[in-house]
């Protein structure tokens, strides 16, 4: 199959006044179309850097990131960055509305969006009415009304408690296979990423490189919470907690 | 709608009568403090030429709204604050803005800024009625020196408190500067530009007083001035006790003002 996107040697180094210091030694991977593929590693070892150099608020000191020009790539944030005066659904339409893309049809396939994924009733709330959960399930679909074909999500459930994080995590995997996207998920939650992923790609240490990568092979109709009690999962969780390398 | 339990009426009727507790302790302090000065000036223990008392208050707005002068006088004054008020709102939201928008340039100006804004304007007072002229022109320019940089300085720093995560969404949207301002800092920074507003308005009518105490014709910084000239202590406390209900006024419309505004955004 070929890929989607591909990062090659991606090197970068973060300057400051007193020293330079490389956040990212040497990454290069393939994402492929309809997959999942989650970035883990040790805390601070440059995960969300190469988010930020996927969808170009980072530049790369060098390497190159490769995908087709008429792609489009979304991001999704670890706080949900929801504005507080504006409602769901105009927090919705934020993206269309900056991109100039706002019609009657992207707004129709919004409410639809929001309707489809438990958000219909409350279109007209404000941020502050929802719970953790909900206000992530908008900023999703935030994301996914600029119809992305590839969706790169930071974090996107660590601020939350555990249970809203399954549920959402759970919600995230439905409406990402259903809509057929691609995503990129950083996370320093090895359990969440085995539980969401058809890929996983291991970082090594602060600067980072590519440690190893495993094909996560689940039944395809398993929810991620499923996943999480099959006893696949903690044979991967093993082998990615091994190469994180952490002392304790 | 539900009729109300017996507990939420009790703590409605208790949220009322602590309002109205509030309001009646109000006003009995306000009559207190005039009841004592009337006593203490008809029993001639505090002499009414310096200290003046409510009557005499009375009679010298009632001869000034006799004369047809006191709402000329309070108009010009009111006139001039809205003038100042109104321009300093705009210029510091237009400079906060460049501010925000060209961080370099706000590197460079900072230290200006600093001391514009701690400079006591009222040294600069002689100079500015050389420069603009004796009359309406200066009083406003000398409101806006005083208004001005303060209110530009605590605006910007409203805008720089934006999350940062925030505009890295608006980047990732690929949204113009002009975009992420109108969409997001500037309606993020509402309650800053209100509290901004509100302390805005009670400076520019100090400036306006100060203004009009240095130079003028008409207003209530003129009766002040002209009262201390003449030793009619009257005119003068008549005057501060309408600037006192004039200030207390301003900052009423400006609550009313932002109550609106939050309604409709809210």
């Amino acid at each position: 199959m070929d890929s989607i996107l591909e990062v090659c040697h991606l090197k970068k180094y973060y300057h400051s006044k007193k020293k330079e210091m490389m956040a990212l030694k040497d990454i290069s991977f393939s994402v492929y179309p309809g997959e999942i593929l989650s970035i883990v590693g040790p805390s601070g070892c440059g995960k969300s850097t190469i988010l930020s150099i996927l969808c170009g608020l980072l530049s790369s000191s060098s390497g190159r990131v490769e995908y087709p020009v008429n792609i489009k790539i979304a991001y999704m944030l670890q706080e949900d960055c929801l504005l507080p005066f504006k409602t769901v659904l105009d927090n919705c339409l934020l993206g269309l509305q900056i991109t100039h893309s706002l019609t009657d049809e992207s707004k129709k396939y919004v409410i639809h969006l929001l309707n489809t994924y438990g958000l219909g009733d409350v279109l007209h709330h404000y941020p502050s009415q929802l719970s953790g959960g909900m206000r992530q399930r908008c900023a999703l679909i935030r994301t996914l009304a600029l119809k992305p074909d590839i969706l790169l999500l930071d974090e996107a459930t660590s601020a939350l408690d555990y249970q809203s994080s399954l549920i959402i995590s759970n919600d995230i995997y439905k409406i990402i296979k259903k809509e057929k996207k691609t995503a990129i998920i950083v996370t320093h939650d090895i359990p969440l990423a085995i539980s969401l992923s058809d890929r996983i790609i291991v970082l090594s240490k602060h600067p980072a490189t590519v440690k190893s990568t495993y094909s996560i092979s689940f039944d395809s109709s398993m929810t991620p919470v499923e996943r999480r009690s099959n006893p696949i999962f903690t044979s991967y969780y093993e082998k990615i907690w091994r190469d994180l390398d952490v002392t304790i | 709608m539900l009729p109300y339990s017996e507990e939420h009426i009790f703590f409605l009727k208790k949220t009322r009568k602590e309002k109205l507790f509030i309001l009646i302790s109000r006003i009995l302090i306000l009559c207190f403090f005039l009841i004592i000065w009337e006593l203490l000036s008809s029993c001639h223990i505090i002499n009414t030429f310096l200290f003046s008392c409510p009557s005499h208050i009375i009679n010298t707005l009632f001869s000034l709204l006799h004369d047809h002068s006191l709402f000329q006088h309070i108009g010009i004054t009111l006139f001039e604050i809205l003038i100042s008020f109104v321009l300093s709102t705009i210029l510091s939201v237009i400079i906060a803005f460049l501010l925000w928008r060209y961080p370099r340039l706000a590197k460079i100006i900072d230290p200006f800024l600093t001391i514009l804004n701690s400079l006591p304007k009222v040294a600069l007072g002689p100079l500015i009625i050389i420069w603009v002229g004796a009359g309406i022109p200066s009083i406003i320019f000398m409101a806006l020196l005083i208004s001005l940089f303060s209110s530009i300085l605590s605006i910007y720093h409203g805008f720089l408190m934006v999350s940062p995560a925030t505009i890295s969404l608006f980047k990732s949207f690929k949204a113009t500067p002009l975009q992420t301002f109108y969409y997001l800092v500037f309606p993020s920074s509402f309650e800053t530009i209100m509290a901004t507003l509100k302390i805005n308005i009670s400076l520019t009518l100090t400036g306006v007083i100060m203004g009009e105490l240095l130079v003028s014709k008409q207003g209530l910084g003129y009766l002040i001035m002209y009262g201390s000239q003449v030793f009619q202590l009257d005119l003068v406390i008549s005057s501060i006790f309408l600037l006192g209900i004039i200030s207390y006024g301003l900052y009423f419309v400006m609550e009313i003002f932002y109550s609106i505004i939050k309604k409709s955004n809210y």
